[in-house]
């Protein structure tokens, strides 16, 4: 008993009273003089011996788990709630959500086409409490992007994918993609209108990929169109490649959090920090909190799944595209891209060259003075929540504009179309960002951080815009609505 | 090269040592096995020929059943039959050369105009309104004993509507 504290007490860091010298790994007396030399292995490959109480041995399997993400001290300041918002933990939580439920969902479904669409049909009225573990699943997927995205944003906003993070920065953006991918994927599964003409809006554009998007593209469907095979295929990468990658990752991500330091800490602007912060074990304050956070959540989601249903239409029919027809709600900033530009420029270029951008954002301005603060400074709040401002106007505007009067192919008649409604648009764009950076630079004198920050905010809130838009704005034949005014799809 | 390699087999004046030499064997049969293996779950990935897959030689009805200047959906075969007002034949595949759609044809417009972005096509396939980037791709179409018989086997995609491709009972 005496020694299971003295070893906790050792974890969390207090000075343990009069440590007896450790026993060395390798014992002194040879191994083949031992006579016990199974009792020695049992004893090594064991946990160590258990409290006699039930809540000594409980909290004790329980310590050495979560010590095995958290390290055993922290420090006080990264505590602060407005400052991680818990977004990291949050995500992790809804992918165990998302696992528990998948397995429970696997074993009521049949990735064939019809009876995927029946099974559905089945788990809603049929097996007992299916709706709701679907709702979950459903609603727990949707709400993962979401979250992703915050911490994303947190982590950026924060200054924390700097260097010596920018690794974990790039885990984080490849994690990103497989959750987009994740969700996309478990789209097709019910099997109804809604997932199939999501998927083919969304897979065609790989076709748009320059030489290998035409065999890709067949590859990913199995066939010319999406089909049985299609649903095979997506049915396999969502319940294993993708999950297991997902996995491994988030093993690397949580490991490089503890290897970088632990979170970069919080402070206000002109804070200065003193020399060793103060810590306080993860036990409980750490853990405590992220139990509670983690409780209200899963109360939350349970009881929204309770309440309202994930989304089902009729069987998938190949012969007939609803109108309005739209990918996941999370493509819809591309598929309003697409309204506007040439597809290789919306589907293949843009998506690119966002991507390409995240990946090199922990090196465009590699100063550290400002990690912690909110904005860089209070100038930088300002200088984003200006960025924000300008972009919802300009790129309202812009798609108000393509609308009614910019009519690039008209004007450029005789031009490819990849030129007239592509490159050209593009450049138009690429030159109203490079007048604005001038301007930041210029008249703000904005330094590097600074225009790095008003950009990143400024193409944020466009594809906010865009995504808005595409969400609520787009009725049948992809026109302009009000979302008050809204026709019913057809 | 480690220095306890070094000590095992000295470098030899010309050609190369017995240590690289394996090394570089290793590598070349590692790059050569990788090549291999992503061959093979390559083409174990490769769809299978979707050949008929939607019937392949579909009969879409006799040729009087199609009155000139029509346009004909024919659903189970995944295309259109137009027949224009001179008695020419012309198979068109319905999935919008955009994004995949499939295209309904407006009988009071008197086009195709495809739901997901607004694409419009006219009854010979040509674009009205952008963003199709070409056509509406055919099918090959024949005409034997006054049945319409169209292959579905291999989508043709063209840049334009040509009044070569047009077929005459």
């Amino acid at each position: 008993m005496h020694k299971i504290f003295m070893r906790l007490a050792y974890i969390l860091g207090e000075n343990p009273p009069d440590r007896a010298p450790r026993r060395s790994r390798c014992s002194n007396v040879p191994l083949m003089s031992d006579d016990r030399p199974l009792e020695r292995m049992k004893e090594r490959l064991s946990p160590p011996p258990l409290p006699t109480d039930d809540r000594g041995r409980a909290r004790l399997v329980l310590d050495t788990l979560i010590l095995h993400l958290h390290p055993a001290r922290i420090p006080k300041r990264t505590l602060r709630w407005t400052y991680t918002w818990g977004l990291g933990g949050l995500a992790g939580m809804l992918i165990g959500i998302l696992v528990t439920t998948g397995i429970f969902l696997e074993v009521r479904y049949t990735p064939t086409a019809p009876d995927a669409y029946l099974d559905i049909l089945n788990l809603r009225s049929d097996v007992w409490f299916g709706d709701l573990l679907r709702n979950i699943h459903h609603w727990s997927a949707n709400l993962l992007i979401v979250v992703a995205v915050l911490h994303l944003l947190r982590v950026f906003f924060t200054g924390a994918h700097r260097p010596p993070r920018e690794v974990n920065w790039l885990f984080g953006v490849a994690m990103l993609l497989l959750v987009l991918a994740a969700n996309f994927t478990g789209y097709l599964l019910p099997w109804d209108q809604l997932a199939f003409w999501a998927i083919t809006v969304g897979t065609s554009l790989v076709s748009y990929l320059p030489l290998i998007g035409e065999p890709l593209g067949r590859l990913l469907l199995g066939g010319p169109e999406v089909g049985p095979t299609t649903l095979l295929n997506f049915y396999t990468l969502h319940i294993s490649f993708i999950p297991l990658a997902l996995f491994g990752l988030m093993s690397l991500h949580f490991w490089r959090v503890r290897k970088d330091g632990g979170l970069s800490l919080p402070r206000r602007a002109g804070e200065a920090l003193e020399g060793t912060p103060e810590r306080v074990t993860t036990i409980p304050h750490l853990v405590r909190r992220e139990g509670i956070y983690a409780l209200v959540w899963l109360a939350a989601i349970v009881l929204f799944s309770i309440f309202v249903s994930a989304p089902l239409e009729g069987i998938a029919d190949p012969g007939l595209s609803p109108n309005p027809a739209k990918a996941p709600w999370y493509f819809l900033g591309i598929q309003e891209l697409l309204l506007h530009f040439h597809p290789f420029v919306a589907a293949v270029v843009i998506p690119g060259l966002a991507v390409t951008g995240l990946v090199l954002l922990p090196f465009t301005d590699v100063d550290t003075s400002s990690v912690g603060i909110w904005f860089r400074s209070a100038r930088g709040r300002s200088i984003a929540l200006f960025s924000a401002g300008l972009s919802l106007l300009l790129t309202s505007a812009w798609v108000a504009a393509d609308e009614f009067v910019i009519r690039w192919t008209d004007w450029l008649p005789n031009w490819p179309s990849i030129l007239s409604n592509g490159v050209v648009p593009l450049a138009a764009v690429g030159l109203v960002l490079l007048a604005l950076d001038t301007w930041v630079r210029d008249r703000l004198d904005g330094n590097a951080e600074e225009r790095v920050l008003f950009l990143f905010v400024f193409l944020f809130v466009a594809l906010l815009v865009l995504t808005a838009v595409g969400i609520w704005f787009r009725g049948p034949g992809m026109e302009l609505f009000w979302p008050w005014a809204m026709p019913a799809a057809t | 090269m480690t220095e306890h390699g070094q000590a095992m087999d000295s470098e030899p004046a010309e050609g190369v040592s017995r240590r690289r030499f394996l090394t570089m064997a290793w590598t070349t049969l590692g790059a050569v096995a990788t090549v291999e293996v992503g061959g093979v779950l390559l083409a174990y990935l490769q769809p299978r020929l979707a050949e008929g897959e939607f019937g392949g030689l579909v009969a879409a009805g006799l040729v009087d059943d199609f009155p000139p200047g029509s346009v004909t959906h024919i659903i189970n075969g995944r295309f259109y039959v137009t027949r224009f007002p001179d008695g020419g034949f012309l198979a068109l595949y319905q999935k919008c050369t955009h994004l995949g759609c499939a295209v309904p044809w407006d009988q009071t417009a008197g086009k195709f105009i495809c739901p997901c972005h607004n694409s419009e096509f006219d009854d010979s396939g040509n674009v009205l309104n952008p963003p199709a980037p070409r056509p509406l791709d055919l099918f090959a179409l024949s005409i034997t004993d006054g049945q319409v018989m169209v292959d579905t086997g291999k989508p043709i995609a063209r840049d334009a509507f040509d009044p070569g491709q047009v077929v005459y009972p």
